[in-house]
């Protein structure tokens, strides 16, 4: 591998995209909209935070006020606090225009600092579903916070409710990871399938082969200009959300090892389902068999802890899952060791399927 | 003069097709070397062996010693090509598309002076999918130019050219000539290969039919030199008892084939001597073009047999 032919390529992809300009604009506006779409239909209207009644029984201990001011911060649910007799709270709640509520037991701090089980109870209303489940999820996520915080994650503070969809983070937040997955995965597959085959058919590949340029050299070098399409792709994401919806994403350097292997996999894998394939139409098949179950089933639009178990089975065989979670990992969680773990898969991955794909692709006919 | 370019009964088959049937022949270093054939002959596919980018199916080629499909890499440093068909990416001009290949073969081209040779200069920063036909052509030949190869193989190069760019390609090939580079072209304009090349081969349905110089082909193959005069029919009739010489009358024109230089007095005399009315006369040699028509038109009637086959 020639650097100097690698950059001489990589000069040649990136004019040939940049000089055309539907696909430059589409690429460019695309994440946006789909980053707008996906926020304006799931994320409700207005996206304003879910109210929740409170009802602190731990007579405003200071544990119980961290409680509910981290609860208050995932901007996923909006605490008020309110004092109404305990026994009559359901049916106070049903008479209220909000009624998902949250109950903080007696003894809460005190049991807390004793390590000891102590239950928050959620009351749900089963006609709003979806607000009911965003509560659920950001009281078990601040739960789950303290409990690690508190006793290296043995369980201390319990949720006593059925129905956990967890959720500590609003929609859009889980729809950045997504989506900058969807267009590590849609851009270089689509459009790798498309150049392998069109490419052989127009004698472009003939015309290389005639050159020094090596097949990994040209692999490494469209690689490098979708890694490039991808970080720009994925700031326009994440500037989207954030302004668009005030999405709360960490931006880390954890994230960039994702949006290079990622791109890596899929250029190689696009490259390959091209290079299998005898003819541009079922090339294109190839690809879309390959991408159109990954592009719903990864974690892109809906989380795969959402799924039905045998589907999420399924789902992590799919490496774009190990891409999203992987970023998810770093993005929402701060999970590095999960994150490196995700890394890991997906480049051992990309590294085989970049060398299958220049194995099987031939520039010339035998 | 060592061989630049050496093939041995090459075969090619495309399933039960044999495209190419049994080629033998050889490329002096050097020399430019024309290969004639109607479409379909194989000349794409032999040329694309020696390329390195189709594998023989049975023969033995050599290109610069070196074995095209096994030793491709080191091959394609060596050697410029224009596919036929020639294409390119659609948004890169040619100044880039050269400078492209400069960095690729690691040589430093001056690409204004080479599209300068080419005739495309005016064109250098057009993108390849407003050029015309013509001028992508010029492109192919002028990238098939960067790497400065010892052996240039040129697919039909000036099909599709007009008169004044097909000139300038042909003083590019006097000019590579002139270098020492070896031309392997291919052509359908048979003026084009009786003009430039030193060799010629014609191939059809796979089997080479005849080769030499432009000129043993035609003494070989053509009909003799002719006499021909602008005249009624009735002097053919007149001739033909008289003189013992073939006679033939053709769109309004009658002649008379010399078995000898000498036979031409006779001739004129004998016109004269008929007293009937002619305008103007001349002398008509076979081309190399009428050689090719008359070679392809006996081997499909089946009443000449490929030179392998007669030797
Ligand atoms: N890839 C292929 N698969 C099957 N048959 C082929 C293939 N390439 C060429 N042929 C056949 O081989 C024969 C020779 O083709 P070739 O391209 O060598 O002809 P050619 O002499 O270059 O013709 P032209 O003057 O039209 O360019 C033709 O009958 C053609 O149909
Ligand atoms: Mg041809």
């Amino acid at each position: 591998m020639r650097p100097g032919r690698i950059v001489a390529d990589l000069k040649v992809v990136t004019r040939s995209y940049l000089r055309n300009p539907v696909a430059l604009f589409f690429s460019l506006l695309f994440p946006i909209i789909l980053i707008a779409l996906f926020g304006l239909i799931f994320s409700g209207v207005g996206n304003s935070p879910v109210t929740v009644q409170v009802l602190n029984l731990d007579d405003n201990s200071h544990v119980s006020q961290e409680f509910l001011s981290a609860l208050n911060n995932t901007s996923a649910v909006k605490v008020v606090v309110v004092s109404t007799n305990a026994s009559d709270f359901a049916s106070w709640l049903g008479q209220n225009d909000d009624p998902v509520g949250l109950v903080v037991p007696d003894g809460f701090a005190a049991n807390y600092s004793a390590r000891e089980t102590t239950v928050v109870t959620v009351y749900t209303d089963p006609e709003d579903a979806q607000d009911s489940g965003v509560v659920l999820g950001a009281v078990q996520g601040v739960a789950n916070a303290f409990n690690l915080r508190a006793a290296n994650g043995t369980e201390i503070v319990g949720l006593d409710e059925k129905n956990v969809g967890s959720q500590v983070f609003s929609y859009i937040d889980y729809l950045i990871p997504g989506l900058i997955g969807f267009s590590i995965l849609t851009s270089p597959m689509f459009s790798m399938v498309d150049v392998a085959a069109s490419y052989r058919k127009d004698g472009i590949f003939r015309q290389l082969s005639l050159t020094p340029l090596t097949r990994a050299e040209w692999l490494t070098s469209h690689f490098l200009w979708y890694m490039g399409l991808t970080f720009v792709t994925a700031g326009i994401m994440i500037g989207a959300g954030v302004v668009l919806f005030g999405a709360h994403v960490n931006v880390t350097v954890g994230l960039i090892p994702f949006l290079i292997v990622g791109p890596l996999f899929f250029v190689s894998l696009g490259m390959l389902a091209g290079s299998v394939a005898k003819t541009p139409e079922s090339a294109a098949l190839i690809g879309n068999i390959i991408t159109f179950p990954m592009m719903f089933l990864s974690g892109t639009f809906f989380q795969v802890s959402a799924f039905p178990a045998a589907l999420q089975s399924f789902a992590h065989i799919l490496p774009l899952y190990y891409v999203i979670d992987g970023m998810n990992q770093v993005m929402l969680f701060s999970n590095t060791s999960r994150a490196f773990y995700d890394v890991l898969i997906v480049l051992v991955g990309a590294i085989v399927i970049f060398l299958l794909a220049i194995r099987f692709f031939t520039w010339r006919d035998e | 003069m060592a061989d630049a370019i050496v093939v041995d009964h090459l075969v090619k088959r495309y399933g039960p097709l044999a495209a190419v049937a049994g080629v033998s022949f050889h490329v002096p270093a050097g020399s430019v070397f024309s290969f004639l054939g109607p479409n379909g002959a194989g000349k794409t596919t032999t040329t694309e062996i020696l390329e390195g980018l189709r594998r023989a199916t049975d023969g033995h080629v050599s290109v610069l010693g070196l074995d095209p499909w096994t030793e491709a890499a080191e091959l394609h440093r060596r050697i410029g090509v224009i596919p036929q068909d020639f294409r390119f990416f659609e948004k890169i001009t040619p100044r880039e598309a050269v400078e492209y290949y400069g960095s690729l073969f690691g040589t430093q081209p001056r690409p204004d002076e080479l599209l300068e040779r080419v005739q495309l200069a005016d064109k250098a920063a057009s993108r390849f999918d407003t050029l015309s036909g013509g001028q992508k052509q010029k492109l192919g030949l002028a990238l098939a130019l960067t790497n400065r190869p010892e052996i240039c193989f040129l697919d039909e190069p000036t099909t599709g050219l007009d008169p004044t760019a097909r000139r300038a390609i042909w003083d590019v090939i006097r000019s590579l000539k002139s270098d020492g580079v070896t031309v392997f072209l291919t052509t359908h304009y048979l003026e084009e290969a009786e003009l430039l090349a030193d060799q010629v081969a014609i191939i059809h349905h796979g089997r080479i039919i005849a080769s030499g110089t432009p000129s043993e082909i035609i003494s070989a193959h053509g009909r003799p030199e002719r006499l021909r005069f602008q005249a009624p029919p009735a002097l053919a009739d007149y001739l033909r008892p008289r003189l013992g010489l073939p006679v033939t009358v053709a769109d309004g024109r009658v002649e008379v084939e010399l078995s000898q230089k000498s036979d031409a007095l006779r001739v004129l005399s004998a016109v004269e001597a008929s007293g009937l009315p002619w305008q103007t006369f001349s002398t008509v040699q076979d081309t190399l073009e009428d050689v090719f028509v008359r070679l392809v038109g006996q081997m499909d009637d089946g009443t000449l047999k490929s030179e392998e086959a007669a030797a």
